[in-house]
């Protein structure tokens, strides 16, 4: 069939490239994640399977850092998620629903920008930022610098959602006696939701594994778990590593999970 | 029209203006109460323009329109009594059918469990009511199209707009929903203004017409009037079919314009304003209104040549070429009497003109 040759399964060398393409980003997290099941001592040969490198993690010298450093985390990624889809969405509703405003190019350049500035260039400038105001390094700095570079990934699916949704929504209800803040709460916002739900994952995400900014505006002692599994590993890798790291891809899996079963039972209804 | 008994809708040398475009130009009409109003014309001649004016999603920029006689500008669209019917029927899709309707009751402050059994009872009367717990996306184009209406008609406006509201269904559920539609206004006694650029849908419907065109109004009147007595060239090339053929004035005789056709033919039709002999104007002719025969029926019988049938099913169009004249468009229907004059390509013929059939325009 004439078809039949448009197919991307019958181009030379698909199944190949796909193959190493799956090994070079899987293997390692695989690697990883069996390796934590590992009973040895040494994270290279394999002595048989337990679940006692998950004990030590809770339970080990280092539990304490360790608990500490995830409760600070969790902390952060809650509180800096919920503001920066706050904002975002209110940026989205600007941006999508305000017309044609001046400067709205600039402003959706502005909203953008960080994510395409590299990491370092951003954490650095915090940091100096934060030192030329006289802002004592500790939480706080970790916090707003993690709603800052948060803003712009709850901003993405919140305005990809919204730009999905017909302004007649809104105006019909309107028409049907709904106040401008009826319109919004009653029927903007329903709509919104799945989209403010992926982003506020997502930027909960980014959050919580954020390492380079987070390790360089963190005051002395205060650790997130990012910071906390590097400082670890400076003394050599054990084991235990392994178990937390594999935790914590475990706990992202089921957070992108969620966000796409919430786009998909939306799109089904 | 008394004080007590207003106009549902005035619109009083109403301007839109969009920065230096100018998209009404100065429009003034009435719609009287418990109307099927509607606003005609090609895309881009403002009637939505115009419709969302009266709903109040654009400001009018000059004029100004009454609302049963109350001033509405400033207003903004939650105030107004007014419902819209919305292109896209812009139906909630988070909330059921049954919630879509009881909306606007609700909005208008009475209790959830009051805004429901209403909306029940508008469902019954689309006959949807089996479908109120389902979602919009889950009915068909025509269904949703019945839960906008109800949805519209529910709080019990003053005025229903309806924006090209059947432009979206496939011809057969077009045409039922136009009788629907109708019936539905009859029912509701609710004065309602619908907007579409289909001619013949306004034709069907409207108990008045307004033609519009790069916005301006061309005509107001009732269906037969816009199409047999169209006064301008926009409304009589808009509306229907028509051949339309430039002739000379000769002299105006007792109300009736002698004039002859380029080719030298000479014709006679009803005189109106602003023609005087020695002019230049046109003559609209419905095909319809032309029968071919093989001698000259009346006086206006005009030399021609078949040149071509088409078979359209209900009639039959014949292209002719008139002698020393332009090709024009006979429609006779398809018939025992109207097949009799047909005739095969190249056939002489005659073209005769019922009486008062032929229409002068002036430019």
């Amino acid at each position: 069939m004439a078809t039949r040759s448009y197919d991307i399964k019958s181009y030379t060398g698909f199944l190949q490239i796909t193959l190493l393409c799956l090994f070079v980003l899987y293997a390692p997290l695989i690697v990883v994640a069996v390796y934590s099941l590992n009973a040895s001592d040494s994270i290279a040969v394999w002595e048989g399977f337990s679940l006692r490198w998950y004990a030590d993690v809770f339970t080990g010298a280092e539990s304490a850092k360790f608990k500490v450093a995830a409760r600070n985390s969790f902390i952060i990624a809650i509180i800096a998620a919920t503001v920066a889809t706050t904002i975002a969405t209110l940026a989205a509703t600007a941006m999508v629903r305000g017309g044609k405003f001046r400067l709205r190019a600039w402003s959706f350049g502005l909203i953008s920008l960080p994510l395409m500035v590299p990491e370092i260039v951003t954490a650095v400038a915090t940091l100096i930022f934060f030192n030329s105001i006289g802002f004592e390094r500790g939480l706080l700095t970790i916090l707003l610098a993690h709603i800052a570079f948060c803003i712009p990934f709850a901003y993405l699916p919140i305005s990809a959602r919204m730009q999905g949704i017909e302004d007649t929504y809104e105006q019909a209800a309107q028409d049907l006696y709904a106040t401008k803040r009826q319109a919004f709460t009653k029927i903007l916002l329903p709509l919104m939701l799945p989209g403010i739900i992926s982003g506020y994952l997502l930027a909960f995400i980014i959050s919580l594994d954020d390492f380079i900014i987070t390790n360089f505006v963190k005051g002395a002692g205060v650790e997130t778990l990012p910071t906390a599994i590097f400082g670890a590993v400076k003394q050599g890798i054990k084991p235990n590593i392994m178990a937390i790291s594999t935790m914590l891809l475990g706990f992202s899996i089921l957070m992108v999970l969620i966000s796409y079963l919430v786009s998909r039972t939306d799109k089904k209804s | 029209m008394s004080l007590e008994n207003p106009n549902a809708i005035e619109v009083r040398e109403a301007v839109k203006r969009y920065g230096n475009f100018t998209a009404l130009k100065t429009i003034s009409l009435s719609i009287k109460d418990n109307e099927f109003f509607t606003l005609l014309g090609p895309s881009g001649c403002g009637k939505t323009t115009l419709l969302r004016m009266i709903a109040g999603f654009e400001d009018v920029s000059e004029g100004a329109i009454f609302l049963y006689g109350e001033e509405i500008e400033g207003l903004p669209p939650h105030k107004r009594p007014v419902n819209t019917v919305f292109q896209n029927y812009a139906l909630f899709p988070h909330k059921t059918v049954l919630d879509n309707v009881a909306f606007g009751l609700q909005m208008r402050g009475n209790s959830k469990a009051d805004s429901r059994k209403k909306a029940g009872e508008m469902l019954e009367l689309v006959q949807l009511s089996q479908f109120a717990n389902r979602k919009p996306s889950q009915l068909s184009g025509g269904q949703q199209q019945r839960v906008a209406l109800a949805r519209a008609l529910a709080p019990q406006p003053k005025v229903l707009l309806l924006d090209e509201p059947l432009s979206a269904l496939d011809l057969k559920l077009r045409k039922a929903m136009q009788l629907e539609l109708k019936h539905l206004q009859r029912e509701t006694g609710i004065t309602f203004i619908f907007v579409t650029h289909d001619q013949e849908e306004a034709l069907t419907m409207s108990d008045r017409i307004a033609v519009m065109s790069s916005g301006e109004l061309q005509q107001l009147g009732d269906a037969r009037e816009i199409y047999e007595s169209p006064r301008n060239m926009f409304v009589a090339d808009f509306i229907g079919e028509t051949n339309l053929l430039d002739v000379s004035v000769d002299r105006i005789e007792s109300g009736q314009a002698v004039c002859h056709l380029d080719g030298g033919h000479a014709l006679t039709c009803p005189a109106i304003e602003d023609v005087t002999a020695g002019l230049n104007v046109h003559l609209s002719v419905r095909p319809e209104r032309l029968i071919l025969t093989t001698g000259p029926d009346t006086d206006t019988g005009m030399k021609a040549t078949v040149r071509e049938n088409i078979f359209v099913g209900t009639d039959i169009t014949t292209l002719v070429d008139l002698a020393d004249g332009p090709q024009i468009t006979v429609r006779t229907s398809n018939s025992a009497r109207g097949n009799e004059r047909i005739f095969e390509p190249g056939s002489p013929v005659f073209v005769n003109m019922e009486h008062g059939a032929a229409r002068l325009l002036v430019d």
